[in-house]
């Protein structure tokens, strides 16, 4: 299959755990996109929230309001936390879409983490900044270890 | 009538990084004014040219979005908080 590549700048850190909720929340409503929100401390990430997708669809994705409000705010406020955005393409690779870049202009302050089940035997997960409509990649690290599922 | 506001990370450049303003106001509509004219450029950050809240904006009452009180006019009280967040979405 094919991959985009973009220039890889920095890390995140997650540990077994997170990783598999990430993966399961992606499975549980397949083929429609799911999302939600992590709180990083540094590079690494230190809660996951599963945010309902309000669209249910299978392109796009939009965080339920009501939802999302209590752990966005306290990730936000806090000014030892920084904020991650999941979300699963279930059809295509784990890359930015177009979409995802002109929204990312809403949270630029966010690391964009994105499960692929285009493989549903073997889910890709990859992690992004998006400034300015320029995206930068990060290596994922699963327990200290460059991760399977973010080799280049 | 001090209202507590959260400022999200991508509004700060209007209120000097901070994350936590005040203002006042008996509704919504009337603190957007009034933040405006403490932190300039926040009124068209949140408000388009019918008025509205903007649809990539979610403004919550405490814990209650707006959208389901009164929009732009829902009422506020002195001691209130409102926090106003980025709407998160992609494709």
């Amino acid at each position: 299959m094919a991959v985009t590549r973009a220039e890889i700048h920095g890390r995140i850190d997650l540990d077994r755990r997170t990783f598999d909720a990430l993966v399961a929340h992606a499975r549980s409503d397949a083929p429609y996109e799911v999302c939600g929100l992590l709180a990083f401390s540094g590079d690494r990430a230190d809660a996951f929230y599963p945010i309902p997708n309000a669209d249910r669809s299978m392109t796009s994705y939009t965080m339920d309001r009501e939802a999302m409000h209590k752990p966005y705010l306290k990730i936000d406020q806090s000014p030892n936390l920084g904020l991650g955005i999941f979300h699963s393409h279930t059809h295509t690779e784990a890359f930015p879409s177009p979409t995802d870049v002109e929204q990312a202009g809403f949270n630029p302050q966010a690391v964009f983490l994105i499960a692929s089940l285009q493989d549903p035997e073997d889910p890709v997960l990859r992690a992004f900044d998006i400034v300015d409509g320029k995206i930068t990649e990060r290596t994922v690290f699963l327990d200290g270890a460059e991760a399977p599922a973010g080799k280049r | 009538m001090a209202i507590d506001v959260r400022i999200p990370t991508v509004l700060r450049k209007h209120t000097d990084g901070e994350a936590k303003v005040s203002g006042e106001g008996s509704t919504l509509a009337e603190l957007v004014d009034d933040l405006d004219d403490r932190h300039a450029g926040l009124r068209d950050a949140l408000v388009g040219m019918d008025g509205q809240l903007h649809r990539f904006i979610n403004v919550y009452l405490n814990d209650e979005d707006v959208r389901f009180l009164g929009g732009i006019q829902t009422p506020l009280r002195d001691g209130d908080t409102v926090s106003i967040l980025p709407a998160v979405a992609g494709g």
